[in-house]
């Protein structure tokens, strides 16, 4: 009599993991970053705002976002009024990463749709968003004042998201309560 | 069904598929990059090796493989840097370690667990035959169809 | 209106599935022969409104009516009709619509095909099948309703995705579905006999044909798919060991399985606890393999609106309906003894050894596909399984069963009686292997150790399989169905082996970057382009290339690979230009533009490769051969005088009673 049980317990573990699948499913179209609590890899890179190039250990000691994106981007543009937003809030420079794009259709949009960005280092080839894991753009980071990656968020940003995810593990003196 | 999800599985991608005219000139190394890229996931369009998606990560990350391999990179060095960016997620081969042991043994242990049973069941039909009331069919063609 | 029709008749289609599933089993547990012998009529009255149904959808996609979401989704104005039909199972709601329309024409064969069954045991069948149908019919109205109205509508749709708009793909959903659910019917076969308490050879005698013919449309089915890859993606790969794909081939492997089993238990009356289990789990796997591609819980299909409520429902349905079915075994097949014997080299012995080995392989994918989600439920971080685990991992059971094959197939019942063979299997095994070595010698570079192992082991199953059929010709002995439809699907499988092998290992390919005027070596072939220009088609536009291909300074194909926008969705699709011959395809697709005149082109050569999809096909051809032997087909009155003959009766009258069964 035994044996003949396995089968059925054997489903009922399935089951379980299905089900515990199933729970979580809504988080799995988003591929958790592996570099949460690692150090920000180091770059240098041309920056569209400035004749000299952007070194990004100029932002030790500060907390800053790292907003990956590109004028290609349909969901780029989606965010944009929100990356405006948090600019006005003042409480977070945001370095805008431009991601595989030309760097005169990056002035013009700037220029267009408002520039929310205190840098703009051009990732003209891609290696930097690498060694980010960027996957698909648009994407942004938190990193706190000793340059460690704190926060990844995949997709065009929200206030209700900056507010929920960011400025929530901001430090409170790095916020200005707004 | 599947069509339905080959489809949404493609939907982030251009549906062109990936054509990279880059070929190393060391015939070894070109060898090697092939494997690397079929064995890297292409973040982007999950579905697809970085040998095969369209979309240009795909292309810089083929051209990073090119790289390190140049650089005398082994393959295992080239599968880390990519771990370390993107996770355990971007490789096709799950590395062995003790989180996926169970996957890996889990074949053998399998085969071994079906030949056990194969092995009960054969033996106990080997042990009826002599007391198989049936009598031997004579008819060559009867019994073998 | 018609959408309203539709939605009505839907509703209507469930009532009567309900009628179905409560008069069918409700009326043979009390033994109310009023009350059964009323399903059929349920059954035939539910495959009515459901075609109403499908009509429906399918007159609104042909009609263009962008009032209906669905339509307005998957449709456009531009697409061309066949499309428009096959955009019907395009995506989820309507694919769903079809799943439970197929589930209803395999009951309504099940009604017209058992006339010689007994009216309870075929009641009991059609009940169990009408519970299935009822679940999916709640799912499809309650989550995935294709009928929904779309207010204000829309003045166009947002056209059928690119990928979908093809000939093979436009069939493929039809063709496994018809497979997949085709299982339920063994499902039910199984459930109707533990219910009853009883299973013998008889029972397996009505589940066999039923069980073939569904394995043999799911064969088509993931060969199309398989196909379609192949020719349409664009990189000359035809199986990726995606969780879509594993959805479907587990089955597959399962169904051998119990097609085997089942012809143990019709021959014998062995291993009927194992027929039932396999029974169980071959529908149980198709489930699963629904539950899995709709719910948004495989990472690789993340894309799709991962929709819980979906999910859950699914979910649901599976616990109730595979739950029962593990019940009713553990309750009813401790019951079930045989008393039969069969010594170690049997056929039952290798029948046994076959179907050990295949549910390893099954249960082997089942953990590859299954690993992110077990990995990720037990935290123990996540796991990405691809091709790289999957090979290796399944030739490990598949290697030893190939090699067994032969033998198998030419071991008697009972006892085996190998040494009466000996002789021929090992002629015929010595000259697949000389083959082999032949050539693999002979051929071009670049053989791998299971280059010889893979070529022999497919020439000798080819040869092994057509002895006894071949003897029989020349004897002038008729052939039973089961017997040839057995031979033919058994060389199909050695074709299949023999051909992957060698695409696998003599396979050339280089992407290179060609303007107008340049050539490339491609093993022994010269690819040369020769033009390319713009073109339009009936909702796309793009460019077409032109590749010659020569042999020793001749000319021997021309190759059109294209490269095209569609206009609605803007996606970029790419058709490979593909010359196919008996021997080899030459493959040439267009990449990216890199400017200047120039652009990267896939080049393959891929010796073999149709055969692949040929032996596929034959062996759906050999499972419906098989299904069409007499012996299921002629009335039980007529079989029993058959059994007259007494025992002991000489050699010649016996082999006229074998030759009337």
């Amino acid at each position: 009599m035994n044996r003949f049980l396995i089968p059925i317990a054997a489903f009922g573990l399935l089951v379980i993991v299905l089900a515990v699948g199933v729970d979580r499913a809504p988080e799995k179209s988003v591929i958790k970053s592996v570099l949460i609590g690692r150090p920000a890899p180091a770059y240098v890179l041309p920056d569209l705002m400035a004749p000299q190039p952007f070194d990004v250990r100029s932002m030790a000691g500060r907390w800053y976002a790292l907003n990956v994106w590109g004028t290609w981007c349909v969901e780029c543009r989606a965010e944009h009024q929100t990356l405006l937003d948090i600019q006005k809030q003042g409480e977070v420079p945001m370095i805008g990463l431009n991601w595989r794009d030309e760097d005169a259709l990056a002035t013009e949009w700037l220029q267009r749709l408002g520039n929310p960005y205190a840098h703009v280092p051009l990732d003209r080839e891609g290696r930097t968003a690498i060694d980010y894991g960027v996957y698909g753009a648009p994407e942004t980071f938190l990193i706190d004042a000793r340059g460690t990656i704190v926060h990844k968020h995949v997709g065009a940003l929200t206030l209700e998201v900056w507010e929920r995810d960011f400025r929530s593990r901001l430090p409170p003196d790095a916020r200005r309560g707004v | 069904m599947r069509a339905l999800m080959l489809v949404v599985g493609l939907l982030c991608c251009a549906l062109a598929h990936a054509v990279d005219p880059i070929e190393l000139p060391d015939p070894v190394l070109q060898e090697r990059y092939r494997e690397l890229s079929h064995e890297l996931r292409c973040m982007q369009c999950q579905n697809q090796s970085i040998a095969d998606s369209p979309v240009s990560l795909a292309g810089d990350l083929r051209r990073q493989v090119r790289e390190l391999l140049v650089a005398g990179k082994s393959d295992d060095e080239v599968r880390d840097y990519m771990r370390e960016r993107y996770g355990a997620f971007i490789l096709f081969r799950p590395a062995f370690s003790w989180q996926t042991a169970w996957l890996w043994l889990a074949p053998g242990l399998l085969l071994v667990l079906g030949g056990i049973v194969a092995w009960r069941v054969l033996r106990a039909g080997a042990a009826r035959v002599a007391t198989d009331p049936e009598p031997v069919e004579a008819d060559d063609e009867r019994s073998r169809s | 209106m018609i959408p309203e029709i539709g939605l009505f008749t839907c509703i209507l289609a469930l009532l009567m599935a309900v009628a179905q599933a409560f008069f069918g089993i409700a009326g043979t547990a009390l033994g109310r022969t009023g009350w059964y012998a009323a399903v059929p009529t349920a059954a035939v009255a539910q495959f009515t409104f459901v075609s109403i149904a499908l009509g429906c959808l399918v007159y609104a996609f042909v009609q263009n009516d962008f009032s209906v979401q669905y339509v307005a989704d998957n449709s456009n104005s531009a697409l061309p009709l066949m499309y428009r039909v096959s955009a019907v199972w395009g995506a989820h709601e309507g694919s769903l619509l079809l799943w439970v329309w197929i589930l209803s024409a395999w009951t309504l064969a099940v009604v017209v095909f058992s006339r010689a069954l007994p009216q309870r045991f075929s009641a009991r069948v059609l009940g169990v099948l009408g519970t299935v149908s009822l679940g999916f019919y709640l799912f499809t109205l309650a989550t995935s309703n294709p009928f929904l109205r779309l207010s204000p509508a829309a003045p166009d749709g947002r056209d059928l995705n690119p990928l979908l708009q093809d000939p093979a793909l436009a069939i493929h959903p039809p063709m496994l579905y018809a497979g997949y659910v085709g299982f339920a019917v063994a499902f039910a076969f199984a459930c109707a006999a533990m219910l009853e308490g009883r299973l013998d050879q008889t029972w397996a005698r009505w589940t066999r044909p039923w069980t073939t013919v569904a394995w043999a449309f799911l064969s088509v089915g993931i060969a199309l798919g398989s196909w379609w890859a192949y020719y349409e993606l664009g990189w000359g790969g035809y199986w990726f060991w995606d969780p879509v794909e594993n959805a479907s081939f587990m089955p597959w492997l399962v169904g051998t399985a119990l097609i085997h089993s089942l012809a143990v238990t019709e021959k014998r009356g062995l291993f009927k606890s194992w027929t039932l289990l396999l029974a169980i789990l071959a529908f149980s796997l198709s489930l699963l393999g629904t539950f899995l591609v709709r719910s948004g819980v495989l990472v690789s299909v993340h894309s799709f609106a991962a929709d819980p409520t979906r999910g859950i429902f699914i979910l649901a349905f599976l616990v109730i309906m595979i739950g029962g079915a593990l019940t009713l075994y553990a309750w009813r097949a401790p019951l079930l003894k045989s008393n039969a014997g069969f010594e170690l080299t049997s056929r039952e012995a290798f029948l046994l050894v076959n179907n050990v080995l295949l549910i390893v392989a099954a249960a082997t994918v089942f953990a590859g596909t299954m690993a992110p989600l077990i990995s990720d439920a037990l935290n123990l971080g996540t796991l990405s399984v691809g091709t790289q685990y999957f090979n290796p991992t399944f030739l490990l059971p598949i290697l030893p069963l190939l090699a067994l094959v032969s033998i198998g197939s030419h071991s008697a019942w009972r006892r085996g009686r190998l040494s009466e063979k000996r002789g021929m299997l090992l002629t015929t095994l010595a000259f697949a292997v000389l083959f082999a070595v032949a050539l693999v010698l002979g051929a071009y570079s670049g053989a791998r150790v299971l280059t010889p192992i893979g070529i022999a082991l497919g020439i000798w199953i080819v040869i092994a399989a057509l002895v006894d059929p071949v003897q029989r010709l020349r004897r002038r002995m008729s052939i039973s169905g089961g017997v040839l439809g057995m031979a033919v699907a058994h060389a199909a499988l050695g074709l299949f082996v023999l051909s992957i092998t060698i695409v696998e290992t003599y396979t050339r390919e280089r992407d290179i970057a060609m303007a107008v005027g340049d050539t490339a070596t491609v093993g022994e072939y010269e690819y040369r382009f020769l033009s390319i220009a713009p073109i339009e088609g009936p909702n796309y536009d793009g460019v077409r290339g032109e590749i010659a291909v020569f042999r020793d300074d001749k000319q021997i194909a021309l190759l059109r690979p294209e490269k095209r926008q569609y206009w609605v969705q803007r996606s970029v699709m790419t058709e490979a230009g593909i010359d196919m011959q008996w021997n080899r395809d030459l493959f040439a697709a267009l990449g990216e533009d890199l400017g200047a005149g120039r652009w990267s082109v896939r080049a393959q050569v891929r010796p073999m490769v149709s055969y692949v999809w040929i032996a596929a096909a034959l062996m759906a051809l050999g499972g419906l051969i098989a299904a069409l032997d007499r012996r299921y087909r002629v009335p039980a009155a007529a079989r029993e005088s058959d059994k007259v003959a007494p025992a002991g009766v000489g050699p010649s009258t016996a082999g006229a009673v074998a030759a009337a069964e």
